[in-house]
């Protein structure tokens, strides 16, 4: 059966990577195959799928990146990707020659169970032992070559991140035909397993690994109930601190890069439509894409730093109990809190957690997190319409009026998510469990490569459909092409253009719908505009409103803009109000349905999440309206 | 399998009631399918020593170690493993024949 599961001549050698969460599996990977990783998605599911080309001395291999786990026993669609790889029922993917397995020296007792698994396939296979180093610092001593007889397949020891052992597992990848087979099949009843387990490990396991001594002390804190609490919101406050911060002086100076290179256009070129097109469509559509780099790159520093030390884990066990009452777990704080920044990196951070209805639940309510898209949004208007007055000593009116706008989001996000949970998405056939690993410095290899393949994913994946939807956001906003009467000043003459725009039209014609909410057809453009991303509804409104005043601040032209016909301030109060709490609630944002749809591999879900919010953004400015006006008449 | 470990229930007690420093063995899951066949694939199978590390902050879930590495586990999955209890130490009292 062996042999004749290998590749004929000329093929290549296709070699399936097997193992569980935190056995190292992923830092083999990389230092097998550097960083000619592909990925993509397996279709219907939304596992991440990864393969790259290993060069193996005269021969090639595809080593395909299987994804972690405990079993083979699949309790969820995501998790039956593994078997359907090794059946080769993936379409375009024939099933592995051979497999890799991967296993933690230090809890080999666990480990086995799988193993025994897979030895059941009846594919040539080999063992990578990962964490012998920690094995040894640990006092835990083990007889590779017993347990190499006892198992009957080739273990190669490796320590990834310090790149030992990888020749030697190199050059036994090469040569599968030459692997040895097990002398019997594990038994197939896990409780037969288990038993077969023990009796391997009583071979070959001389001293049993005493307790990880730093981990243990540093456990002794970090998971204490009052310095672990204390550390944790420490952690993420720097955590969130460092996103906002670091990223703003990157983002400033891509925002100032673009709006250099459309100039640099405009300057260059013949004025018309094709210089309009590079200058504000195309050069702003890429931009779009790459003023998400800093937080994206920030974020996953940070991320993958905290998870390789251990403490990501630890974090998650923290937080769970807060989680849960949403029906969310651990896992998915962390998606929530860098939502705050941008939901964008949020949602791709939301694959650590295991559980697909958990991870489905997740990526629906984070864009309901204020990112600082909003926040521009929220600055023009209680600027312009929050009085300046002190409330309590120092803490003034606008600060409170944010701060409630920012409260107002996990709140919103987590009751959704405990509404979902009781509604469209109840049950959940997986238990939680959460695996604390040992603390280790991480490698600043992996740590890199980690970063790189998140941030080109994003890159590769959502970078695309932002850049496409820019761009026919500017068609939108630009054709088509009215011609303005003579005599316009060239402010005039721009917003003559956006108001005969095919966006300017939608603005009139949703001006019905959006007028119980007290917007009128300007607001209608910008929310139009806005679909591009939150803060564009600030340049739009600019844009028309320098034309009506020129040469007046935005934030002054709104406040006196009245109604031709009822001789009413456009911006009153219930508008203001509705208008603040529109933008809590709406997913006006394209990257952030780019995204969605990539990482649930359906466009269902996302049309799902923008009109849900649609719906609670139109609901809650009614209210918000509605009260405002009748506390002002009272 | 031998299974006369059953034959006491006055020692047989639930994992979630184990307090962190305290040990014991995994007896049995009870559970729905695909959560007991989750539980087993983790490697909690009978026989299995188990220790209970701590307890988060807020109560919920809890570390445990067994098979040399450490799982937390929400308390509703805690309820349905089965467990005996085995004394904390030699020098606090001896041996219990479960």
């Amino acid at each position: 059966m062996s042999e004749a599961a290998l590749p004929e001549h000329g093929e290549t050698l296709r070699i399936g990577l097997i193992g569980s969460p935190n056995s190292g599996k992923t830092t083999l990977f990389n230092a097998i195959t550097g960083l000619r990783a592909k990925i993509g998605n397996y279709p219907g599911v939304t596992v991440e799928r990864r393969e790259g080309l290993a060069h193996l001395g005269k021969r090639t291999a595809n080593l395909i990146d299987l994804p972690g786990t405990y079993s083979l026993s699949p309790l969820s669609p995501d998790e039956a990707v593994v078997g359907d790889v090794l059946r080769g029922e993936v379409e375009g993917l024939g099933p592995p020659h051979a497999l890799l397995v991967v296993a933690d020296a230090c809890s080999l007792e666990r480990s086995l169970l799988l193993i025994g698994q897979v030895l059941r396939l009846g594919r040539p296979t080999c063992l990578a032992l990962t964490m012998m180093d920690e094995l040894k610092a640990r006092g835990g001593s083990l007889d590779l070559s017993r347990l190499e007889a006892a198992l009957g397949i080739p273990i190669i020891p490796v320590v990834g991140h310090r790149g030992k052992g990888i020749a030697a597992l190199r050059e036994q990848l090469a040569q599968p035909e030459n692997w040895s087979a097990p002398p019997i099949e594990p038994p197939e009843s896990a409780q037969e397993r288990a038993q077969w387990a023990a009796s391997i490990l009583s071979v070959c396991l001389r001293t049993r690994p005493g307790h990880h001594a730093i981990t243990e002390r540093i456990d002794r804190v970090i998971l204490h109930p009052f310095w672990g609490s204390l550390i944790f919101l420490a952690v993420m406050l720097t955590f969130f601190q460092l996103i906002f911060a670091w990223a703003q002086p990157a983002m400033d100076l891509i925002d100032t890069g673009i709006g250099w290179a459309s100039d640099a256009v405009r300057l260059n070129l013949a004025p018309g439509l094709f210089t309009d097109f590079l200058a504000d469509g195309l050069i702003a559509g890429v931009g779009s894409v790459v003023i998400f780099l800093p937080q994206i790159v920030l974020l996953f520093s940070l991320l993958y730093l905290l998870e390789d030390l251990g403490y990501m884990a630890r974090a998650a066990f923290v937080v769970d109990r807060a989680m849960a009452r949403a029906g969310l777990e651990g896992r998915a704080f962390v998606a929530m809190l860098s939502s705050f920044a941008c939901a964008v990196p949020g949602i791709m951070a939301t694959r650590s957690i295991p559980s697909p209805r958990d991870r489905l639940v997740t990526i629906l309510v984070a864009p309901l997190m204020t990112c600082s898209a909003r926040l521009p949004v929220y600055a023009l208007l209680i600027a312009a319409f929050v009085p300046d007055q002190k409330v309590l000593g120092p803490i003034g009116l606008q600060g409170l009026v944010l701060l409630s706008l920012y409260l107002a989001a996990p709140v919103a996000a987590l009751s959704v998510a405990a509404v979902l949970r009781q509604t469209l998405l109840t049950g959940d056939s997986l238990p939680f469990s959460l695996e604390l690993p040992s603390y280790r410095l991480p490698g600043l290899r992996l740590w890199l490569t980690q970063i790189w393949s998140s941030t080109s994913a994003f890159l590769r994946r959502a970078g695309g459909i932002i850049l496409l939807v820019t761009v026919l956001l500017w068609v939108l906003l630009t054709f088509p092409r009215a011609t303005p009467p003579p005599d316009l000043s060239p402010d005039r003459e721009a917003a003559y253009a956006l108001e005969h725009s095919a966006a300017g039209q939608m603005g009139h014609f949703i001006e019905p719908a959006i007028a119980p909410l007290g917007f009128d057809w300007k607001i209608g453009v910008g929310l139009v505009a806005s679909l591009a991303a939150r803060e564009v509804i600030v340049a739009t409104l600019g844009q028309i409103y320098a034309a009506s005043a020129p040469g007046v601040p935005l934030r002054e032209a709104i406040r006196n803009d009245v109604n031709p016909q009822t001789g009413q301030k456009i911006f009153s109060p219930p508008t203001v109000a509705a208008l603040l709490v529109f933008f809590i609630f709406a997913l006006l944002c394209t990257s952030t349905l780019a995204i969605m749809v990539r990482e649930t591999n359906s466009w269902r879900w996302p049309a799902f999440a923008f009109f849900y919010m649609l719906a609670l953004a139109y609901g809650f400015s009614w209210i918000a309206h509605t009260v405002t006006a009748a506390i002002i008449r009272a | 399998m031998k299974m006369e470990v059953v034959s006491n229930p006055a020692s047989a007690r639930k994992l979630s009631d184990l307090r962190p420093g305290e040990e014991g063995i995994v007896r049995n899951v009870h559970a729905d399918t695909p959560i007991a066949q989750r539980l087993l694939d983790l490697g909690l199978l009978p026989e299995t020593p188990i220790r209970a590390l701590r307890r988060a902050p807020l109560g919920d879930p809890t570390v445990f170690e067994f098979r040399g590495y450490r799982l937390c586990l929400r308390q509703a999955e805690a309820d349905q493993i089965e467990i005996d209890e085995t004394p904390k130490s030699a020098d606090q009292e001896p041996a219990r024949h479960a």
